[in-house]
């Protein structure tokens, strides 16, 4: 579904964050990014969602080249996505709104545009009904992030990019989170793919781990970790062992 | 804050009582009785005080437009923009402290008669308030929540509409309510000079060219009501459209 293909990307100081990188991913795949912090993690995120143009090679995604944000990609940032000014319910339904307020282009909206306007069923999935009329400063982290999904899903996504979604959440939230989010993905058949710096999360989530390194990343590391992905994985001695793996490499690099 | 109905009820009858009392106790033209007043108030309406209080009215409304759209634009520029902000900041900063309504005179002087020297001088007090206030709001949006409506599909006119608009309207209204009255004050001082209407004019003629005090009076309360209407409307507005600001 993604293909990157011999990727440069430098920012303007320091040396260059991708070389010659190249990375596919397939329809339907759980990939979580996993790096220490400045190894690159959320430019190549950013790079997937089009935010950001490498200086040379080529992303494709589904075929054709990756030249702006795909309105079919769904993006969730760490906090602060969503707009205070607006309840839980209209924070959902905002991506509809910028749909029709372009009409479906195939630039800001997919062209053929068959969103079913089913944000009350959305927000009944993510249990935010009873917060429906409240303002994000109103809610905990994991509501806010609950209805950062919602607010995603709406838009029936085929790809969804999260950067850190769980990081500031405690611990049970957090768990509860990454199930969720993993049921939501298989269930509507979405590509994910999280960007983590927690050994922990990279391994409960990911059905395939890319480790990055500190910069240039040159060839991408990949780990698979396909028993992955139910609730009682967590306790499994598979899981611990992939843990103690990944810490390992991650020390090496 | 809100405050209920029955209670501004009562202050209104409390600075009547009070006016009431005064004009007992300096018992001179100099102060007529809230009721005298009222009289001539309703009497000097039909026969003109209105008018007045439309080209006042008018004065202010045009001004408080024109800097919102001149303003808000800018400011959000500034706030969007560090770059920019780095080079304009500076003269903002030295600029926004003088007190605008020293620049009367002057402004008079270019502008001449007519309507544009008095919207020209509540313009730039409204001006700079809004410009500043709404450059600080702007300048607190995160780059994540951009990013993230950017994500969804908004392009730029999508982000103005969604983001920008309504993340400058409490500046706006902070601005609006911060320097109302003093807006309302300076153009009585604009509506001294060079023209035959407004309430500036109406007061300080019937004050001190006429002394007729129970007339001047009216106008004195048709500029409060003036005040009072801006104020109230501002208010109503950011309980209507800011909430989101005062839930907790």
């Amino acid at each position: 579904m993604i293909q990157i293909d011999s990727v440069n990307y430098t920012y303007q100081q320091g040396p260059p964050v991708f070389e010659g990188f190249n990375w596919f991913v397939d329809r339907g795949d759980a990939w979580v990014i996993l790096g220490p912090s400045g190894c690159g993690k959320t430019t190549l995120l950013y790079l997937v969602a089009g935010i950001i143009t490498p200086q040379s090679g080529i992303i494709e995604i589904d075929g054709q080249a990756l030249t702006r944000p795909r309105p079919q990609s769904g993006l969730i940032l760490q906090d602060y996505g969503l707009l205070p000014w607006a309840t839980v319910k209209q924070n959902a339904e905002l991506g509809l709104r910028v749909r029709t307020f372009y009409g479906p282009d195939g630039k800001h909206a997919p062209s053929n545009n068959q969103d079913s306007p089913d944000v009350d069923h959305w927000l009944g999935r993510l249990g935010l009904t009873t917060q429906a009329d409240k303002y994000p400063g109103q809610l905990s982290g994991g509501q806010r992030q609950r209805t950062a999904i919602a607010r995603t899903l709406v838009l029936n996504p085929d790809l969804l990019l999260m950067d850190e979604p769980f990081s500031s959440l405690d611990a049970p939230t957090r768990e509860s989170l990454q199930l969720l989010t993993l049921e939501l993905v298989s269930e509507k058949k979405i590509t994910l793919i999280l960007v983590t710096h927690s050994i922990e999360e990279a391994a409960f989530v990911g059905k395939k781990i890319l480790l990055l390194k500190k910069p240039p990343n040159k060839k991408a590391v990949i780990i698979d970790n396909f028993s992955s992905g139910t609730e009682d994985y967590r306790d499994s001695d598979e899981y611990r062992q992939l843990c103690r793996e990944l810490r390992n490499r991650m020390d090496e690099i | 804050m809100k405050i209920q109905k029955r209670h501004l009820l009562l202050a209104i009858l409390a600075l009547i009582a009070i006016w009431q009392l005064f004009s007992w106790i300096i018992n001179r033209p100099i102060l007529p009785s809230p009721i005298v007043v009222g009289q001539v108030f309703i009497e000097e309406l039909q026969a003109g005080l209105i008018d007045h209080f439309l080209a006042s009215l008018w004065r202010v409304l045009a001004s408080t437009a024109l800097a919102i759209l001149i303003a808000a634009p800018l400011g959000l520029i500034l706030g969007q923009s560090k770059r920019l902000n780095r080079v304009i900041s500076p003269v903002i900063y030295l600029v926004y402290p003088i007190p605008k309504v020293v620049l009367v005179p002057i402004i008079l002087l270019i502008l001449g008669v007519g309507d544009l020297p008095k919207i020209a001088i509540i313009f730039l007090i409204l001006f700079f308030q809004i410009l500043v206030l709404v450059r600080d709001q702007a300048a607190s949006l995160r780059p994540e929540l951009i990013q993230s409506v950017r994500s969804i599909g908004a392009g730029r006119r999508a982000l103005f509409r969604f983001v920008y608009i309504p993340a400058s309207l409490p500046a706006v209204l902070t601005a609006l309510r911060q320097s109302i009255g003093t807006a309302v004050a300076v153009l009585y001082i604009a509506e001294l000079f060079a023209t035959q209407q407004g309430l500036g004019y109406y007061i300080y003629l019937n004050g001190s060219t006429l002394f007729n005090y129970p007339a001047m009076y009216a106008g004195v309360v048709a500029m409060s009501i003036l005040g009072f209407g801006l104020y109230f409307s501002v208010d109503w507005l950011e309980s209507r459209f800011c909430n989101w600001q005062f839930v907790t």
